[in-house]
């Protein structure tokens, strides 16, 4: 693949956090037009992985170059310019509780250009027709359900169509429904919007059946990567214990501690 | 051992120090216009709303009670001297250098200053802020500006039409109830009260703590560890320290402005 | 995005508030807002002024025509008040006298002036000048003393 084929290229990606090291030496591409989903364990900071990404967190070292653009050398400004071109879906959907789910897409659009209010609303209802929450323009975020209210925090960030778009853990705590119906729209914007995708996800099998390219993080980088059909035939134990979900594996069941029965007949 | 405690008195001196810098950078952010005038203004005036309009009832009524009870109080000690027509002059000087300003000051902190620092704190937690942030739209000019302003608009006005209410309270008891002349309530305290020293520094009073009490519930809040136990805990050392900052700054104002 | 009824609600609280502020400023401090109006300056020297303040009133037959501005020391230890008199009262003649009146028993102390008599060698008071005719504060423990021993010294 030649470089400019990746939307996303992070290299040699250390971070840490208060001393402890969340990434060491993460190596990463994301290619254009396609959905890639990076999966791992919960609590390995895949959440973080995104926010270094948007350029909220700065790394220690290493570079993340996003369409051309070193994301950890830009400033202020050039920040703010380089996220124009990147939605991003957060794992609580973070609508603006105090506006209706019309104004909470019709925001960024607001914000960002000098668009008339009839043409906004235009796009506002294309966007809520796409997820299918046309008829809930008017409702506000307290009263829809956990997966409208998803839906409808992904219109807003495909209001300023961007080029990429990150979902944060977006199948965690979603019935089966509502689960397909964001599969399935993760998949078509993605093709029909032509745009880039980042899945973070700890859902295997959903997240496999949408992906082009799957990374799986654990133990602070890269384990494995490939597509999903590479991956299901991956030998290495690791990624057979998270892809099958074993109890016992490479990843202990249990949390490091003294021998079980020096501690137990210890009751000194 | 006392290593340790060392250790955590420098742990405890660097957090502090931090924080003030946080505190301060909060305070730049939220200043600078950044060219967006108009796109502010409904925003400011919906937090004028929650945070002046939804402050009015608690401060007209304890403006009321106060203004009474001081009237009461002054009553019963004037009469001893003979000297019950002073009482206006007493209930207005008390009310417009200290108790209009400070006591205003604090039920704001109770009322609005908790409010901005729960609301904040939720908001970074439900992942609004950040959200902004990706949405290349600076959270410090979207939510903490709007709010700065109405805070330092609204105590003042708050506090002026406490003082208000009070001195028409006092008249209340004083004149109406314990028959002090209503000709000598007024114009022992119009000969008394000046414009300059009373009023006006009554109202610079108000300002300070305008400016100190919204910009310690704004940081507590855009500070708070995103759980719910970070947020209950912002909000009450909001509460606290807003006192706090109100009683000593108030002192010191005091002896600036009349010492 | 925001409705009526809150920018209603919002403007009136700015009028009460404002409002607030006026009636403080004319009601209770009965100050004539938009500055104070022109004034000249007399000074007069005192022996005792008391408990004299700068901003205590200077009366006229109970009327109010100005506020002590400062009050000073001079060389030979005696006290020397400078008064802001209101330029609309600009008719006392030089032969006015000052004293330092207390309204009350306790009440605050306070400069009574009592306009002269007028012929065809005064003149009227001015920017600068001063009232030599002044009668300083009484204090209760000279009246005290008097009163104990008076008798005495005659």
């Amino acid at each position: 693949m030649i470089s400019s084929d990746n939307i996303i290229e992070i290299s040699n990606l250390h971070f840490s956090r208060e001393e402890r090291a969340i990434y060491q030496d993460i190596n990463l591409k994301v290619p254009r037009g396609k959905v890639t989903a990076i999966m791992g364990p919960s609590g390995i900071g895949k959440t973080t992985l995104l926010r270094l990404i948007g350029g909220q967190l700065k790394p220690s070292s290493g570079a993340i170059e996003f369409d051309g653009d070193d994301i950890t050398q830009c400033n202020r400004k050039q920040l703010y310019k380089v996220r124009r071109k990147m939605g991003m879906l957060f794992q609580s959907g973070a609508l603006f509780t105090e506006m209706s789910v019309f104004d909470n897409i019709a925001f960024p659009i607001r914000e960002h250009t000098d668009l008339s209010e009839s043409i906004i609303r235009k796009i506002v209802l294309m966007k809520l027709e796409a997820v299918g929450l046309r008829g809930a323009a008017k409702l506000f975020p307290s009263e829809l359900s956990g997966g409208m209210a998803r839906r409808a925090a992904l219109a807003r960030s495909i209001a300023l169509d961007p080029e990429l778009i990150m979902y944060d853990e977006p199948f965690a705590g979603q019935d089966p429904i509502s689960m397909g119906v964001i599969v399935r729209l993760i998949r078509e914007l993605n093709d029909a919007l032509g745009l880039t995708s980042i899945v973070v996800s700890h859902d295997v099998e959903e997240v496999l059946s949408i992906a082009d390219y799957v990374y799986i993080v654990a133990n602070k980088t890269v384990i494995a990567h490939g597509t999903p059909e590479q991956l299901r035939h991956e030998s290495s134990e690791q990624v057979i214990q998270f892809m099958q979900g074993k109890p016992d594996g490479p990843v202990p069941f249990h949390f490091p501690s003294d021998d079980y029965k020096k501690d137990i007949f210890n009751n000194a | 051992m006392l290593d340790k405690r060392l250790q955590s008195l420098g742990r405890h001196g660097v957090d502090f120090i931090t924080g003030a810098g946080r505190a301060g950078a909060l305070l730049i952010g939220a200043l600078k216009p950044a060219g967006r005038g108009l796109k502010l203004l409904p925003l400011l005036i919906k937090q004028l709303y929650i945070v002046g309009v939804q402050s009015l009832i608690i401060i007209v009524v304890s403006g009321l009670f106060i203004g009474m009870v001081l009237s009461l109080q002054g009553y019963t000690i004037l009469v001893g001297y003979g000297a019950e027509q002073s009482l206006g002059q007493m209930v207005a000087l008390s009310l417009l250098r200290e108790l209009g300003p400070v006591v205003s000051a604090l039920l704001f902190a109770g009322r609005a200053g908790s409010a901005l620092t729960a609301e904040i704190g939720l908001m970074k937690s439900n992942e609004q802020l950040s959200s902004l942030e990706m949405m290349a739209i600076d959270p410090l000019h979207q939510v903490i500006a709007p709010r700065f302003w109405a805070g330092i608009i609204s105590l003042p006005l708050l506090s002026a039409i406490f003082s208000t209410v009070g001195i028409l309270g006092g008249h209340l008891v004083g004149v109406d109830w314990l028959g002090v002349d209503t000709g000598a309530f007024w114009s022992v305290m119009q000969a008394s009260v000046e414009w300059q020293e009373d009023i006006v520094n009554g109202g610079i009073k108000s300002l300070v703590f305008a400016v100190v009490v919204t910009w310690i519930a704004l940081h507590k809040g855009y500070d708070a560890v995103p759980t719910s136990e970070g947020i209950s805990k912002a909000t009450t050392s909001t509460v606290v320290q807003s006192s706090l900052a109100i009683l000593g700054l108030d002192f010191v104002l005091t002896a600036l402005m009349f010492g | 995005m925001i409705s009526k009824r809150i920018e209603l609600m919002v403007g009136l609280f700015l009028l009460a508030g404002i409002s607030a502020i006026l009636v403080l400023g004319i009601k209770v401090a009965d100050s004539q807002l938009g500055g104070n109006s022109a004034s000249y300056q007399l000074t007069a020297k005192f022996d005792n002024i008391g408990g004299l303040k700068v901003r205590s009133a200077i009366k006229v037959g109970g009327v109010v025509v100005g506020r002590v501005s400062s009050i000073s020391l001079d060389e030979d230890f005696s006290p020397n008040v400078t008064m802001d008199i209101d330029t609309q009262y600009n008719q006392f003649p030089d032969s006015s006298s000052v004293a330092i009146l207390t309204s009350g028993l306790l009440g605050e102390q306070f400069i009574g002036l009592t306009p002269g008599f007028v012929d065809e060698e005064t003149e009227l008071l001015t920017n600068g000048d001063a009232i030599e005719d002044t009668r300083s504060a009484m204090v209760l423990e000279d009246l005290i003393g008097q009163f104990l021993y008076g008798s005495n010294d005659d």
